[in-house]
Parts: C-alpha cells; sequence; structure tokens
C-alpha cells in the first residue's frame, strides 16, 4: 500500500511552506462555495492545473489517478442533478468538487508528510490550553503512519497460517477466528509499542498543567 | 518508611543518583489482578554483567520490566541508584535502558535516523548535539549507510542493532536486554552478544539462550515468580537444567 | 493521556486506514465502505475517550493528504465534498457508542453492542450525515434520505453486528475498556 502520494520536484511548489499550501488549499475552497458559478469554477480548476501541472512539474498521472478516485461521485452529481434540478447545476457542483480534490493532490504530491505532521502540531499550539500536547499528537500521528503496513501485513500472516490448515472462514465465523484474533494481537503490539516508547522517555516531557504532586518528582 | 537510610538520596526528594547503589529490590512482589508473578524478591544487583534466565510464564520478563519502571511493583520497591522506580521514573528510565526483544515494537520513526534521535528528543538534547550523537552510533554500529532508509524495510537482525543504538544513544548507566536474541538468526544473535560483551554499562540480561551468559559476573533462576537460584553462571545454569529435567 | 492510550488511539486511526483499502461500492453520492465498520469498532473497543480520538486522528491523516478514504480520496476536499457530514459525524458516532459500551460493560453481549452500535453508528451519522448532503449536493429532503441512508441501512446493520461480534470477543480476551469507576479518572 503506498501511503504518501508525495513526488520529488525541486519546484518553487515544492518549497513553498507546508503552512501556506494549506491555507491556501482552504481559501480556494471558500471562494468554490462564496462564488457559485460555472465560470468561477472552471477557471479555479484551469489555475489548480497550471500550479499543478506547469508550476510544480507533476506528472498528469497523479492528478488523473486522484480524478479517477472521484469519477463515480462526479457522475453521480451530474445524473442526479439533471434528474431533479439541471444539467448546468450539476455541472457547476461537480467541476467544483474535481478542482477541489485535484489542488488537494496538488498540495499533497509537493509536501512531504513530515511538513504536514510539523502543521499539524503547530496548529495545535493554542490547543495548550485545554492540556494537549502538540507533541503528543505529532507522535500519534506518527504511530497511525507505523500502524498501517503493520496491521496489513499481519491480517496477511493470519490469513496464511489458516489456510495452512485448511481453512479459509467466511462470515460470522470469520468474525471470531479471524478478525478478532487479529484485533488482540494488534492491541498487545499497540501495548509493546507504548512499552517501549516510555522506555525511551515518551512521557519524559512534563504536562503543560503542572498538577500539584506528592511526589518528590522533579521534571 | 520502611527502607529509608539516613542522608539517603530519595529521601531528599531530588532526582540526584547515587551511582555507587546499584539496583535495589526490596521485598517485591507483583500481581496483575488475582494472578501472582513475582513475590518475595530480596536483591541488590551491582556486577556489570547479570543474567536472568526461566521458563516461560515464569516472571522473569516481568523481573526485567521492574528494573526500569516500566511496571511499579505492587508490593515493596525498587530502587535504581536510590532513586524510586514508583516516584521517580522518569529520573530512574534515563539511567536505564531497555531493549525488547521484537524491534518491531520498538523502531517507531520512519527513518534510521530520526527513531535513533527519539530518545534524545525526549531529554530535550538540542538539535545539533542529537544530530551528532545519532551519526556517531549510527557509525559504530554499522548503520551508517542507512541514514534516511526507512526503517521497517531493515532486516531483522539490523533493526535489532537499530533498537539498541536507539537507547545506547542516550547513553544510559544500565542497561536491561529482554530477550535480546530470540528472533535473531546465530550470525545477528553472535553480532548482538558481541555487543552486549563490550558495553562499558552494567547489563542486565534475560535470555533463554544460555551461551549468551558466558563470562557472566552473576546468574538468577527465576521460577514459579521466585528466585530459586542465585549463583555463577556454570552453577545456576547446571540448577536451571535440573529444574527443567524434573518437569 | 498515557502513551499506552495515545498507541490504542493511533492503532484505531490505523485501522479505519486499512478497512478503506477493502473495495467500496458505489450506489450514488456517497460509497458504501467498510470504514463505518472501523468507526463502531473504535467505540466498542476504546471506549467513548479514546475512541472519539481515534476517529478525529484518522480524520486529521486524511485532512494533512493522505490517500485513506475509502477510494482513495484525501486531502481537504472530502470535508467540503457532498459527503463530508458523514466524515463530521463519525467521531461522535464513536463517542456515542463508546459511552453505550462503557455503560453496559459489566452486561455487554452482542445483542447490547449491536443496539449501541445503532443508535451511534446509524442514527447519528445520518442525523448529521443526510442535511450535509442535502445541503452541498443541492438536493431535495426525499432524494438526500434515500441516496443517503435508506440504501445504507442493510449494510450498516451487518456491520453493527459484526463489530458487536468482534468487541464481545476482543472484551472477553484483551479488554481495553477499564469498569466504570476508573474510567472517569483517566488522564
Amino acid at each position: 500500500m503506498t501511503l504518501a502520494l508525495y513526488v520529488p520536484r525541486g519546484s518553487a511548489v515544492h518549497r513553498l511552506p507546508a503552512g501556506s499550501k494549506l491555507l491556501a488549499l482552504a481559501a480556494l475552497a471558500v471562494m468554490l462555495f462564496a462564488l457559485p458559478t460555472l465560470p468561477a469554477a472552471g477557471a479555479a480548476l484551469a489555475g489548480v492545473l497550471a500550479v499543478g501541472l506547469l508550476a510544480a512539474r507533476l506528472p498528469v498521472a497523479v492528478l488523473v489517478r486522484q480524478a479517477r478516485a472521484v469519477r463515480w461521485w462526479l457522475l453521480a452529481l451530474l445524473v442526479v442533478h439533471a434528474l431533479t434540478t439541471d444539467w448546468r447545476t450539476g455541472a457547476h457542483v461537480a467541476l467544483r468538487l474535481l478542482t477541489l480534490v485535484l489542488a488537494a493532490a496538488v498540495v499533497t504530491a509537493t509536501t512531504r508528510v513530515n511538513a504536514m505532521v510539523a502543521v499539524v502540531e503547530r496548529l495545535c499550539a493554542p490547543l495548550r490550553l485545554v492540556g494537549v500536547r502538540p507533541a503528543r499528537v505529532g507522535l500519534a500521528i506518527t504511530m497511525a503512519l507505523r500502524f498501517i503496513p503493520v496491521l496489513v501485513e499481519r491480517a496477511d500472516r493470519i490469513r496464511e497460517a489458516q489456510a495452512a490448515r485448511g481453512g479459509s472462514p467466511r462470515g460470522v465465523r470469520a468474525l471470531r477466528t479471524t478478525i478478532a484474533p487479529l484485533l488482540v494481537q494488534v492491541l498487545q503490539m499497540a501495548h509493546d509499542v507504548s512499552e517501549a516508547l516510555d522506555a525511551r522517555g515518551a512521557d519524559d516531557v512534563p504536562p503543560p498543567r503542572r498538577r500539584r504532586s506528592p511526589t518528590p518528582e522533579a521534571s | 518508611m520502611r527502607f529509608r537510610r539516613p542522608g539517603a538520596v530519595a529521601a531528599t526528594g531530588t532526582d540526584v543518583a547515587d551511582p555507587g547503589r546499584g539496583v535495589e529490590l526490596h521485598a517485591v512482589g507483583h500481581r496483575y489482578g488475582d494472578r501472582v508473578v513475582l513475590e518475595g524478591i530480596d536483591l541488590t544487583l551491582t556486577e556489570r554483567r547479570v543474567g536472568v534466565i526461566g521458563a516461560n510464564g515464569s516472571g522473569k520478563s516481568t523481573f526485567a520490566r521492574l528494573l526500569n519502571g516500566l511496571v511499579v511493583p505492587s508490593e515493596g520497591r525498587v530502587l535504581v541508584d536510590g532513586l524510586d522506580t514508583a516516584t521517580q521514573v522518569r529520573a530512574v528510565r534515563r539511567r536505564v535502558g531497555f531493549v525488547f526483544q521484537d524491534p518491531d515494537a520498538q523502531i517507531v520513526h520512519p527513518t534510521v535516523a530520526e527513531d535513533v534521535a527519539y530518545g534524545l528528543e525526549n531529554q530535550g538534547v538540542p538539535a545539533q548535539e542529537r544530530a551528532v550523537r545519532v551519526a556517531e552510533v549510527l557509525a559504530r554500529y554499522g548503520l551508517a549507510g542507512h541514514a534516511d532508509h526507512p526503517a521497517h524495510l531493515l532486516s531483522g537482525g539490523q533493526k535489532q542493532l537499530l533498537a539498541i543504538a536507539g537507547v545506547l544513544v542516550m547513553q544510559p548507566a544500565r542497561i536491561v536486554f529482554d530477550e535480546p536474541t530470540t528472533l535473531l538468526d546465530l550470525v545477528n544473535a553472535r553480532r548482538v552478544a558481541e555487543l552486549i560483551a563490550g558495553l562499558d554499562q552494567q547489563v542486565v540480561v534475560v535470555t533463554h539462550q544460555l551461551d549468551l551468559l558466558d563470562g557472566f559476573d552473576r546468574v538468577l533462576v527465576v521460577d514459579g515468580g521466585r528466585v530459586v537460584c542465585d549463583d555463577a553462571p556454570a552453577a545456576a545454569v547446571a540448577a536451571y537444567r535440573t529444574l527443567m529435567a524434573d518437569r | 493521556m498515557k502513551t499506552r492510550d495515545l498507541a490504542y488511539t493511533a492503532l484505531f486511526a490505523a485501522i479505519i486506514a486499512v478497512l478503506g483499502t477493502l473495495p467500496a461500492i458505489n450506489v450514488g453520492p456517497v460509497p458504501i465502505t467498510a470504514q463505518t465498520l472501523g468507526v463502531m469498532l473504535a467505540g466498542s473497543v476504546l471506549g467513548a475517550r479514546r475512541g472519539f480520538l481515534a476517529v478525529l486522528l484518522f480524520l486529521v491523516l486524511v485532512a494533512i493528504g493522505l490517500p485513506l478514504l475509502a477510494s482513495g480520496a484525501g486531502g481537504l476536499a472530502p470535508f467540503a465534498g457532498a459527503s463530508a457530514g458523514y466524515l463530521y459525524s463519525w467521531p461522535v458516532a464513536a463517542a456515542v457508542i463508546g459511552w453505550l459500551t462503557e455503560r453496559t460493560w459489566d452486561r455487554y453481549n452482542v445483542a447490547i453492542g449491536m443496539l449501541a452500535n445503532v443508535l451511534g453508528g446509524i442514527v447519528v451519522v445520518y442525523a448529521v450525515g443526510v442535511p450535509v448532503l442535502k445541503v452541498v449536493a443541492g438536493l431535495p429532503w426525499d432524494t438526500a434520505f434515500w441516496s443517503g441512508a435508506a440504501v445504507f441501512v442493510p449494510g450498516d446493520l451487518v456491520k453493527a453486528f459484526a463489530a458487536a461480534a468482534i468487541a464481545d470477543v476482543v472484551r472477553r480476551s484483551y479488554p481495553v475498556i477499564e469498569r466504570p469507576r476508573r474510567a472517569a479518572g483517566a488522564r
């Protein structure tokens, strides 16, 4: 499973800070909903394609793949609107969706995941007030990304082990003999990972709001 | 309190360690719910090389986890250089590194260098010094060329070296290894054994691989949650073989 | 939050992501996916707080551009699209399921679990999802209801049952939810 859609290039778009790219994306979304006309959506799409293909020098295939992922949505929007309102509205709504999907694809393809994680950590900074530690949010993201390929691998291993004993359970039996054991296995793994993180001082950073505590522990 | 000594560091409420004291277990017992996993353990470990052996489920993994505060005992106290693992766990963990059986549980960051740097980040080591120390450790354990390599694509042996590097970079005074060679082939197991033998730190190794204990100073045999033998390696291993033969 | 709880939270965010790689069935503007099964599991295995955060974390991963939604969508666009309401409803759904599961923890069984999953994973999801679908896609109420809720009910009932059956096994072999009186004091 390919996770990151990052496409390395030395372009100016790549070098833009991740935060500004995300901000631009959000601004685009607001604009498209504030100016709900077909020409506006068309112009925005042209702009997104220009930035992605010309400025960032992304391969066409990257954008095509993202567009293909939503092709049924687009078609359904067109058809539903053609039946209930009119073709023009359908075309506009579909075009707007396509524009946003491609704009998000351009941002993703030009920004490393680590840079995104850093942005999320920065965005979480105000949440310190309610006791959220931004570094912990970053750690949670890192762990989730680490677990995704592990989960796929463990699921394959359980399937293999059962096939080796001549079984390939389906239906309700599969829930009990495959999915539930898999879940127990990965919960144990998550526990082990947290132990290993703690052993390297994951909870070494003191919480932002110091609790008064009877223990003599210093920071 | 029961074990306060006159002038003992723990009693003053600071995290200043007293390196000479080693690891002390005072009347330690531990239970998960109703299940007793360890009981009646009174020991002081000051030797440079300590081995722990025992059957599956004997409690030796829990014993290992007591030594750096991953497990806080339900009875008694564990002191590391005078620091109590129950109340001064952060300071204890800085002094005691822990290497797990399965390196996959230990490696969480996308690349080798990032993963090694993780513990230093937690200690608040500045970025520049971090980079220097990470590079130094990677070079020492033959991972220098892999700094930007995706960590989960390393071989099993390299992963265990990476896991160990991630602990050594923090320069702990003592290191606990929980079955460090169980998942490795012969070549990699030997490499890890040599690495352990070359460490300056105090080392506590929990293992099923008895040849790993050659040249150790002291070996504990754990059975049914108790330390049933505490001797030099040859005598302890012999006692362990007799114990297992009787099953 | 303890590192262990953080790891469980990350694990379920990853589980929801992996469930998105199973093939989705397209029936109109909103696809039928296995991801809501993950949302139900997050609530019924982790409880309200960690379940909520797990789904929220998953949405953050999607928002920063990872193609983790069923059919490979990712980035911020889905949060403005026709089925955005369903995404917003997911963390709430996990929290409701988790809360109900915690309340019934001592006598939890597949029937109780299924009821919790239906209330949180079906009622809450449609209560948020359908109105958003109506507004964003500009559909009349009845079309929004039929294309955005009714066609999913059979599949959702199957998922609610599956999640309850799985949660029941996990509860007996590796319980993550603690007894209700302790759950409140967690940091």
